[in-house]
């Protein structure tokens, strides 16, 4: 749902539905604006409260909220993005410092602040920027999104491990942030891996999301250039209990099991960095593992329905555990099925990457479909681009990504191709600057 | 050259002509619209397939303003020449039906042409066009603006006679067969013609031939000329029986450019505009390896047109200190960065490495520094108009 800035057409707040642990029934039908989306926001509005108020300081006022539908707060306990419901578009940028001047990258970052503060509002980059300042002068937004709603925009920030290297800046460095270790089968292409830091945008529009990206890098030149990025152009996951399950591009429904916004005990065990797990700069902050997950689409449409099932652990149309019925049934892994097999295989994805398998780790998974053409050879250059975020990358993502590259028969038609880790500070307080913590 | 086709290679022209009346009127005390201020119009101009019907053929000297409608069914471009066809101002791909503004500054009466061109090709439905009396430069209403363009004509008055000098030993060798010594000659005369390339595309018919590529599009009967021919000649085919001819065309060629310098009236924003233009070429043809493809002496260019940008924002460097005082050390910076990194890729004779020893990283970090030039680079012209 986007909220456009004409009054007339945009929708009436929606009603605020106590949060609920139980899932939505099955597809509503397409067409228009369905209730389940519109729910989308009000339980935005709840969880992010809830957060806020367990953290125990108030959200900063940014003139957002339910009272102005498609505009996604900016300042909050924690950075929007995160647990916000899943926008349906993605545009993610990492960036190399070309600078290593600790002053020149903080200007930049306050910049940075200013823009993305307005652009999520739904405003230009700076006011009357596209084509009411000096004619004779380049515009200071490059005015693709004039005329577009907020769009649901968030803009998400996080700095890898060489952007404390590069400032001089070792002893702020979270030990979390150690790099991944290889794994099986990776095949990981310097060029779309790492970085010093790193933009994600979402939006309901892929336009306001590339705006979003495409101002803030060209505010950066001299100080930080585009290592690699990625567009995703559908949600591969649910962040919220109110939104639909999507499907991937194998065809089945991903992130049935996530983690969800109305889950904030859950959230603080496996997504929000605690007071003591690390440098204080980071409470309430998170760590985002991005990964480009190239799918051999190709050869798993020659798969049989059956073997792709065994494969997922899952039901193709349904979705629901193999040992079970619904969607939304818990996957019983010692089912046995009338074979006195298992009903979800020793190797199927849902078992190797259960919290069970993993001694109750989670992940908050908020990864997104992208074709970024063909690959010459007239395959599809198509997959998963993989962000997940979590309190601890090497005690959640490490582990169950390794059982998975060992074991995973999905492997065989998966190739990780981009990697990548980045420290994701807390929310801004007003006045308030990206990164600002950090260099306190 | 830009890599462009021949319509948007004029239309860069155009925009430093055109630029002239809008951008002085900034540097001027009010804030009028440049058609308020004197000259005519606006002028309607009725654009056919066949017709090109200008609604006054004589107006007073100053800010004249075009309204120009195509009423024919073919894409259209509306021309106003000056003599030895200079645009003075043009206006480009107007669609069928479609009307567009043109707003030139014309202070010295005399005769002028307006032209139609239906589908953008040809000379066009041609008529002559009077300016009557003198009108004010608004060149002249700041000090420090005026020694800014008076400086920055002499560079271009110098760079051209060295282009003259340099290319005339270049001619030389390729007319004597002598294809070590051209070879060597060709990315040194090149310097001179990189620096000055937005004063040259301004003249529209100059640029497309000596400095076209092999792909351009032409009009019929019309040869490839040009250094980029005679590279060719050089590196892959070998001398052709007609080299000669075209060493001599490329020197005829760039002496008519020459001769139409003394004529030059430029503006600071023009300057300030073809220092960006200059860094543009860096982005899309040297940093690419296009520009000198039989070569690869791009990087010869590359330091030329930054040299021809430092000297057009060095000329302007004044007027910029009084507008914005941070933007003069921040362009200092990024011109010192980017010369620093093209240093590393000198050879021991003082040349630079071949483009096609340059790796993947070192374009990426030669378009990172350009980049961060080209950013400030790009606000000059609003803040010398501010």
């Amino acid at each position: 749902m986007s909220a456009s800035r004409s009054p007339s057409s945009a929708p009436q707040s929606p009603p605020v539905e106590p949060p609920t642990t139980d899932p939505p029934s099955g597809g509503d039908g397409g067409g228009g604006l369905s209730r389940r989306r519109l729910f989308g926001y009000a339980g935005a509005g709840v969880a992010l409260a809830g957060a806020g108020a367990a953290i125990g300081y108030a959200a900063g006022a940014s003139g957002g909220g339910p009272d102005r539908p498609g505009v996604v707060p900016f300042r909050d306990t924690h950075q929007a993005g995160i647990v916000t419901p899943a926008q349906d578009r993605l545009h993610f940028v990492a960036l190399d410092l070309t600078s290593t001047d600790r002053a020149e990258v903080q200007r930049l970052l306050q910049k940075w602040t200013t823009a993305a503060e307005r652009m999520t509002a739904g405003q230009e980059v700076t006011e009357n920027g596209a084509v009411g300042l000096n004619k004779y002068a380049p515009p200071t937004d490059t005015g693709e999104a004039l005329g577009l709603p907020a769009a649901s925009l968030t803009l998400t920030i996080g700095f890898g491990a060489s952007f404390f290297e590069k400032l001089g800046l070792q002893d702020r460095m979270p030990a979390a942030l150690a790099p991944l270790p290889a794994f099986t089968g990776d095949n990981l292409d310097p060029a779309r891996s790492g970085g010093d830091v790193c933009l994600q945008a979402c939006a309901d529009d892929p336009q306001v999301a590339v705006h979003a990206i495409r101002n803030l890098v060209r505010m950066g030149f001299g100080t930080a250039s585009v290592k690699w990025s990625q567009l995703g152009f559908g949600r591969t996951s649910s962040t919220s209990t109110a939104q639909d399950t999507p499907r991937n591009l194998f065809g089945f429904k991903d992130g049935t099991n996530n983690l969800k916004a109305e889950e904030p005990t859950e959230l603080d065990t496996n997504v929000w960095v605690q007071p003591g797990d690390g440098p204080d700069w980071m409470t309430g902050g998170s760590y985002l593992v991005a990964r480009r997950i190239r799918m051999h689409i190709e050869i798993w449409d020659r798969t049989s329905l059956d073997e792709q099932e065994q494969i997922v652990g899952r039901s193709k149309g349904e979705g629901n555990p193999l040992s079970g019925q619904k969607e939304f049934d818990l996957a019983n892994f010692s089912a046995k099925g009338p074979d006195g097999q298992p009903a979800i295989a020793t190797d199927a994805h849902i078992r190797l990457a259960s919290a069970e398998s993993h001694d109750g780790a989670k992940m908050l998974r908020r990864g997104y479909n992208f074709v970024d053409g063909s690959d010459g050879s007239g395959h599809l250059d198509a997959g998963l681009f993989f962000l997940a975020f979590v309190r601890n990358p090497q005690t959640q993502f490490v582990p169950i990504q390794r059982a998975l590259a060992n074991k995973d028969k999905m492997m065989e038609y998966l190739e990780h191709n981009g990697s990548a880790l980045f420290a994701v500070p807390p929310g801004l307080r007003d006045g308030e600057y990206w990164g600002q913590g950090l260099f306190a | 050259m830009s890599r462009r086709t021949p319509d948007h290679r004029r239309a860069g022209a155009a925009v430093l002509a055109a630029g002239t009346a809008l951008l002085l009127a900034g540097c001027t005390s009010t804030a009028q619209p440049p058609a308020a201020q004197g000259g005519g119009g606006p002028i309607a101009v009725n654009a056919g397939d066949t017709t090109c019907e200008v609604s006054a053929t004589e107006v007073p000297a100053g800010n004249i303003s075009f309204t120009v409608k195509n009423t024919g069914t073919k894409v259209t471009e509306f021309y106003l020449y000056g003599t030895g066809d200079r645009i003075m101002g043009e206006v480009e791909n107007i669609g069928p039906g479609l009307s567009r503004d043109l707003l030139v500054e014309v202070p010295d009466g005399g005769s002028y042409t307006t032209a139609c061109k239906p589908g953008m090709v040809g000379d066009g439905i041609r008529a002559p066009f009077t300016v009557t009396g003198t009108a004010q430069r608004s060149t002249d209403t700041n000090a420090k603006l005026a020694d800014a363009t008076a400086g920055y004509t002499r560079y271009i008055s110098s760079q051209t006679d060295a282009l003259i000098q340099t290319t005339q030993g270049f001619v030389d060798a390729v007319k004597a067969g002598n294809v070590d010594q051209a070879k060597a000659q060709f990315p040194t005369a090149r310097t001179y013609y990189e620096r000055i390339e937005p004063v040259a595309e301004s003249f529209g018919d100059v640029d497309p031939k000596v400095d076209g590529r092999e792909d351009d599009e032409r009009d019929p009967g019309v040869a490839w000329t040009g250094f980029h021919r005679l590279e060719k000649d050089l590196w892959v085919t070998g001398l052709q029986p007609d080299s000669a001819q075209v060493a001599d065309q490329l020197m005829t060629d760039l002496k008519d450019l020459q001769g139409r310098i003394p004529s030059l009236q430029l503006s600071p924003p023009q300057l300030a505009n073809g220092a960006k233009e200059l860094l543009d070429e860096v982005a899309t043809g040297k940093i690419t390896g296009e520009e000198d493809r039989y070569s690869h002496t791009d990087l010869y260019d590359f330091k030329a047109n930054v040299e021809g940008s430092q000297a057009a924002i060095a000329a302007l460097r004044p007027v910029i200190d009084e507008k914005d005082p941070n933007l003069g050390p921040t362009l200092d910076q990024r011109f010192a960065d980017v010369e620093k990194l093209l240093e590393g890729y000198r050879t021991p004779d003082g040349g630079f490495v071949l483009y096609t020893q340059l790796t993947p990283e070192d374009t990426k970090k030669m378009a990172d520094s350009v980049d961060a030039l080209a950013e400030p680079v790009s606000q000059v012209a609003g803040v010398v108009t501010s």
